[in-house]
């Protein structure tokens, strides 16, 4: 079989990459955000 | 049926596609889909704005999870078939059509167009998205399936802590807060959410690509199964695979791992009052309780699902069901002698509850081949659809029992953990009794040009 692989031809897209990780990235970390808040009151501060 | 740019054919990769690309593209349909754990947020203001109960506000939810577990077995085969392109687009525009039609019946004073909307149509698209990147990931990632489906599912935890505090800023700022609230601010809130996830979602289906016949990973061999592996060496097709009882085996295992996950995190606040009740700041304490084993979920699913890859597929069910179990003793016998134990115990409990979600389209890869593993898996989905109302009745019906008795504190829930602990046992036998598919159920050889690699029986 002559499989094709990621090495082959490879013509990455890092800017493309980079834009569609930060636009599931962004509003994750916003939520991440909104909960880490919350978590203090679990210890009394 | 034509689908024209959205099928499969048209969405392979070209030669040097980055299969970095895939997760972002199935994290936009499971990040925008899993708002359906945030739908909490809006049962205040419609059981203020239009005089409804607690039940009739959760129905939309209840029927939204229903239609998931439906349509992923329903629908599991189709997917499969035309592609991940085609269902994250039908998904789109089910759960975004879902949100536009509740916008409507807010604005014309008619609930049962809510929960026609959100429930049963978003419903749909809550099933068919979930299941629409599992097997494009599988086949991005065949070195690590544990850690891409991991990523994947844990977008599904992790879209309502987006969902929570946007919806809840959207109906604070349009009035449909309060005492009063206005049901236009709800129809709009609904409206915005419908749009702005349509928009959110896109980029998912625009970016799908799944992997041309043949590729594999730079410098990656499949590794020689030894003689007796749980790992495959050829593909069961859907209907197939419900014959096995490997099938029937895992149906069991996720189901007494949801169920026992599901009833501690659906009760969550109410349990640490009970735990620790009394002093200052309680019900803010219980919503960080809330607050970190929404986080223990969300990080089991790609932590421990990464290390699936590497000890197994069986030794990590080994870990979730044997140590849950474990974990589920130590907090009935240490109740709340020792919060940092119950806090602990408790969140490794729910990491893997969210573990067993993330880790099962693996397991169904090992065992049946990438063939038809979304349909696999849609199908499996039903234990889900059955443990979201086992969990939280035997927890809720145990307590209210137990209250009404006159129990106060821990013991109210000592009964149903214990009940937990006996599930977890039997899910662990259930694991122990998987064996190999019998080669009889392989597949018929095919092209390997084709995707498939399948075995003569």
């Amino acid at each position: 079989m002559s499989a094709r692989t990621a090495g082959s031809a490879s013509t990455a897209r890092p800017v493309l990459t980079a834009l569609a990780w930060a636009w599931v990235v962004v509003p994750f970390l916003y939520g991440l955000y909104q909960l880490l808040v919350k978590i203090p009151a679990l210890f009394g501060s | 049926m034509a689908t024209g740019y959205l099928d499969r054919s048209r969405s392979v990769a070209a030669p040097g596609w980055s299969r970095w690309l895939v997760p972002p593209a199935a994290l936009s349909i499971h990040l925008a889909i899993g708002q359906a754990y945030a739908w909490s947020v809006f049962k205040k203001p419609l059981e203020t704005s239009l005089g409804i109960s607690g039940v009739a506000s959760a129905l939309p939810f209840t029927l939204g999870i229903v239609m998931l577990g439906l349509s992923a077995a329903l629908f599991g085969t189709k997917v499969d078939s035309v592609g991940p392109r085609w269902a994250m687009f039908c998904s789109m525009c089910c759960f975004c059509s879902g949100f536009l039609i509740s916008a409507l019946g807010m604005s014309v004073g008619q609930y049962w167009l809510v929960v026609l909307g959100y429930g049963v149509i978003g419903g749909i698209g809550l099933g068919i998205g979930y299941i629409s990147p599992v097997s494009t990931l599988i086949r991005w990632f065949p070195d690590r399936p544990g850690l891409a489906t991991g990523i994947a599912i844990m977008g599904f935890g992790g879209g309502a802590l987006i969902a929570a505090p946007w919806s809840s800023s959207m109906l604070t700022a349009f009035g449909a807060t309060g005492p009063d609230p206005d049901p236009d601010g709800i129809a709009l809130a609904f409206l915005i959410h419908g749009v702005g996830y349509a928009v959110f979602m896109s980029v998912g289906w625009l970016l799908i690509r799944v992997p041309a016949g043949g590729w594999k990973p730079a410098g990656w061999e499949p590794i020689p199964q030894p003689a007796g592996s749980l790992i495959s060496a050829g593909d069961v097709s859907a209907r197939n695979a419900i014959k096995t009882s490997q099938f029937w085996l895992l149906w069991v295992v996720l189901c007494v791992n949801v169920t026992a996950g599901i009833g501690i995190l659906e009760r969550a606040a109410p349990i640490y009052s009970d735990f620790f009740p009394g002093g200052v700041g309680l019900a803010a304490a219980a919503a960080g309780f809330v607050a970190i084993l929404s986080l223990a979920n969300m990080l089991g699913r790609v932590v421990w699902s990464s290390i699936s890859d590497v000890i197994g597929r069986r030794n990590i069910y080994r870990i979730y069901l044997g140590i849950g179990a474990l974990l589920y003793l130590a907090v009935t016998l240490t109740t709340n002698a020792n919060k940092v134990v119950f806090l602990v115990c408790s969140m490794l409990i729910l990491s893997f509850y969210g573990a067993g979600f993330a880790t099962v389209p693996a397991y169904l890869r090992d065992l049946f081949g990438t063939y038809q593993v979304g349909a696999i898996h849609g199908r499996l989905l039903t234990a889900w659809s059955i443990a979201g109302v086992l969990g939280p009745l035997i927890v809720n019906a145990i307590a209210d029992a137990r209250i009404a008795a006159g129990v106060t504190g821990p013991g109210r829930y000592t009964l149903s953990f214990s009940i937990m602990i006996g599930l977890l046992i039997i899910g662990f036998l259930c694991n122990e009794l998987v064996r190999p598919v019998n080669p009889r159920f392989h597949e018929p050889a095919s092209d390997p040009a084709a995707g498939k690699t399948g075995t003569v029986a």
